[in-house]
């Protein structure tokens, strides 16, 4: 007994360690960057971890300039509209992917695939050359066209893992039980996918979110500019003034989102998937 | 309840594949009737089909009378139970067996007094609120019967339902299902690819190969009367043996000696117009050590010797294996390799037979074997056919 018990607490010990090294590796530079937005003008350079003097006073600065609160604005609704639609049209294909045998199939496989490899930096002057013909650059289809392009391949292959593994002898017996093809899917296959869907949803707005190539290249003004490039533009009130504080505070926000949106549907995807198999 | 007639029913796959042709079945109302045969000869086609998952190519199907082969599933008003039972994950079984009646707008406390109903009769009412995946393989098919028979549905159709269940618990669970079927005597068609489940479950068995109906009838006339070498393959276990022979001047040659044929089966031979080259089919009941049985007895049988090679006491009854030799016919060939059942494997080169507990055959040891020549059936070697059909 003794000797079990111990080598269970050295097992759990262990594991201890290795979590407490891996979170430490991850948050300390997000920590890092709160304490900075946190800190007064004069201290940002103490190296102090933990600030000596507090202030919001970045938070309020950032806030109370419309560059930021427009970037803001222009962030949430690209990435927003930029998910739907790659969602929206990931899920169609993966549907047919995952369900049906039709002439092609490798090929759209492939031809994804190619999309997903493809070095985005390479397209960013030919985007920009034909972005400005078309006159799209500079707005908000300028860059969700873009990364539609770019999370459609991602959202397929994630989907089309999830779909392949939803039983659809459940449609059949949905079916039998009286339902409409319409019914089966909605009461049964919909809420099946639901974690999949939303699982993708999640990986497309973090892409979307996060993106600076794009965001840099494709606009020019405050128009389209999203968060990420806006950030690089942040000045103090006068040129000889540090900006660090505020973009510290911005980066903050920023992250914010995405930390919530996981947050929120990490439930319901836990929940989906652990709510148990036909078999085994 | 209903009446289920497949008229000259016919499927081809897009691919080209002909599932079942031709068959032609008419179900009673209130009947059990089993759908048998080897993996791959178009049982859960057939069953698709009646249920309106898979259009039917060709033929027609009528249900109390109408055709419905243009009805979707929802509009015939038909149960069924998956070999996977299908059970939908995120509903929890009380939700899962209320699905059907939610469906057709019963109101909420007939959906209620229904599902509790039918929980108490399959024993699940302390598993109502738990969700399929946290219950046992035994429970999950109980659900999944449940979810059939809340409706008071016209039919059920059962595609291998006990297949994924340990031995004992098929056993188990195929008593109750028999009991179940007696008691709401509901029309029902049941698939299996075990004889033992058709031979024990139904009123009626259709023995079915590549596509095509081999033989239906009561277990009992399966086994009395198989209509062609597969089906006297198939039905009973251990299978029937096989031996080529000829029949010549009223007797029969094979690898074990010369026998006389008995009236009965000479009669029924001449009717059927027998060729020379038959296969015999015998029993392995109806062997039976020689040394136990009384001089006229003896006298009225054929008699044979050969080594033991397996014995195996069951207690109740030895089963003693021979070799025999001599060439086995191409259609035993087939056959063994089409079902693919061990037992059918060696058929014509090995011998089964089930002797008394009383016997005292020993293993390697040369045997004095007794049997009876008016039980033996003859086939056609050419197509199959028996020639020892009783009309
Ligand atoms: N969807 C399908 N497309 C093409 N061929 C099929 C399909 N489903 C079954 N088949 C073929 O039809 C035949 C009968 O299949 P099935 O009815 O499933 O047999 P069983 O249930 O008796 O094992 C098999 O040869 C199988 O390969
Ligand atoms: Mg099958």
């Amino acid at each position: 007994m003794a000797v079990i018990s111990s080598t269970r607490g050295g097992k759990k010990a262990r594991w201890a360690v290795i979590d407490v090294i891996v979170l430490v590796y991850a948050l300390v530079p997000v920590l890092w960057i709160v304490s900075l937005s946190l800190k007064t003008k004069d201290t940002f350079t103490d190296k102090h971890f933990i600030p000596r003097s507090w202030t919001l006073q970045n938070y309020v600065d950032i806030f109370s300039t419309n560059q930021f609160l427009r970037a803001l604005l222009n962030s949430v609704g690209i990435a927003v509209i930029a998910t739907l639609i790659a969602v929206v049209l990931g899920t169609m294909a993966a549907y047919a992917i995952a369900r049906l045998d039709f002439p092609g199939k490798r090929a759209l496989v492939g031809v994804s695939l190619l999309i997903a490899m493809f070095p985005q930096v390479s397209l960013v002057t030919p985007l920009f050359q034909m972005e400005r013909s078309l006159s799209l650059f500079d707005t908000w289809p300028g860059l969700i066209l873009p990364y539609i392009t770019f999370a459609l391949p991602l959202a397929i292959y994630t989907l089309s893992a999830f779909f392949r593994e939803i039983p659809w002898e459940l449609e059949k017996a949905a079916k039998m039980d009286g339902a409409t093809p319409a019914q089966a899917f909605r009461r049964v296959i919909a809420p099946l996918a639901a974690p999949g869907v939303f699982t993708t949803a999640i990986l497309v707005f973090i892409f979307c979110w996060n993106d600076f190539l794009f965001a840099i290249s494709l606009t020019s003004t405050t128009a389209s500019r999203t968060v990420p490039a806006a950030l690089s533009f942040f000045q103090g009130s006068s040129q000889f003034e540090d900006p660090t504080g505020t973009i510290s505070a911005a980066a903050v926000v920023i992250t914010v989102p995405i930390i919530l949106f996981v947050l929120f549907f990490q439930r319901r995807i836990v929940a989906g998937l652990t709510s148990g198999a036909v078999k085994g | 309840m209903a009446e289920i007639v497949l008229d000259k029913v016919t499927k081809r796959y897009p691919d080209g594949a002909l599932a079942v042709s031709d068959m032609d079945i008419t179900i009673a109302d209130g009947e059990f009737i089993i759908l048998v045969g080897p993996s791959g000869c178009g049982k859960s086609t057939t069953l698709n089909m009646i249920a309106g998952l898979e259009d039917i190519t060709e033929g027609e199907l009528r249900i109390d009378g109408q055709r419905v082969n243009e009805r979707a599933p929802k509009d015939r008003d038909i149960a069924m139970v998956f070999q996977s039972y299908a059970l939908y994950p995120h509903m929890s079984v009380r939700e899962n067996m209320a699905f059907p009646l939610r469906l057709a707008h019963v109101d909420k406390a007939t959906v209620t007094r229904k599902v509790e109903e039918a929980a108490r009769v399959l024993d699940l009412t302390q598993h109502l609120d738990r969700k399929p995946g946290n219950l046992s393989g035994g429970q999950r098919q109980r659900v999944a019967m449940g979810r059939a028979i809340v409706r008071d549905p016209k039919a059920f159709l059962m595609d291998e339902p006990l297949s994924n269940l340990d031995a004992k618990l098929r056993v188990q669970m195929r008593t109750s299902v028999a009991k179940l079927q007696r008691r709401l005597g509901t029309t029902t068609v049941y698939v299996t690819h075990d004889q033992t489940e058709a031979m024990t479950l139904g009123d009626r068995v259709v023995v079915m190969r590549g596509g095509l109906v081999q033989q239906i009838g009561s277990p009992q006339s399966l086994y009395d009367q198989p209509a062609n070498l597969f089906v006297a393959g198939f039905i009973g276990s251990p299978s029937m043996n096989f031996l080529p022979a000829t029949l010549a001047d009223g007797s029969l040659r094979t690898s074990l000696g010369t026998f006389p044929l008995t009236d009965r089966v000479r009669t029924l031979a001449e009717a059927a117009s027998a060729p020379r080259d038959v296969i015999v089919g015998l029993r392995p009941e109806h062997f039976e050590d020689a040394a136990l049985l009384d001089q006229t007895e003896r006298a009225r049988g054929g008699v044979f010797t050969a080594p033991v090679e397996v014995l195996e006491s069951m207690g109740s009854d030895k089963y003693a294996y021979f070799t025999v030799e001599g060439a086995s016919a191409a259609e035993l060939d087939e056959l063994a390799a089409e079902t693919g059942a061990a037992d059918l494997a060696d058929a014509g080169s090995q011998l089964v037979t089930r002797l008394s507990a009383a016997s005292e055959a020993r293993l390697g040891q040369d045997l004095e074997i007794w049997f009876d020549p008016d039980k033996l059936h003859l086939f056609d070697p050419h197509n199959g056919r028996t020639l020892t059909y009783v009309k």
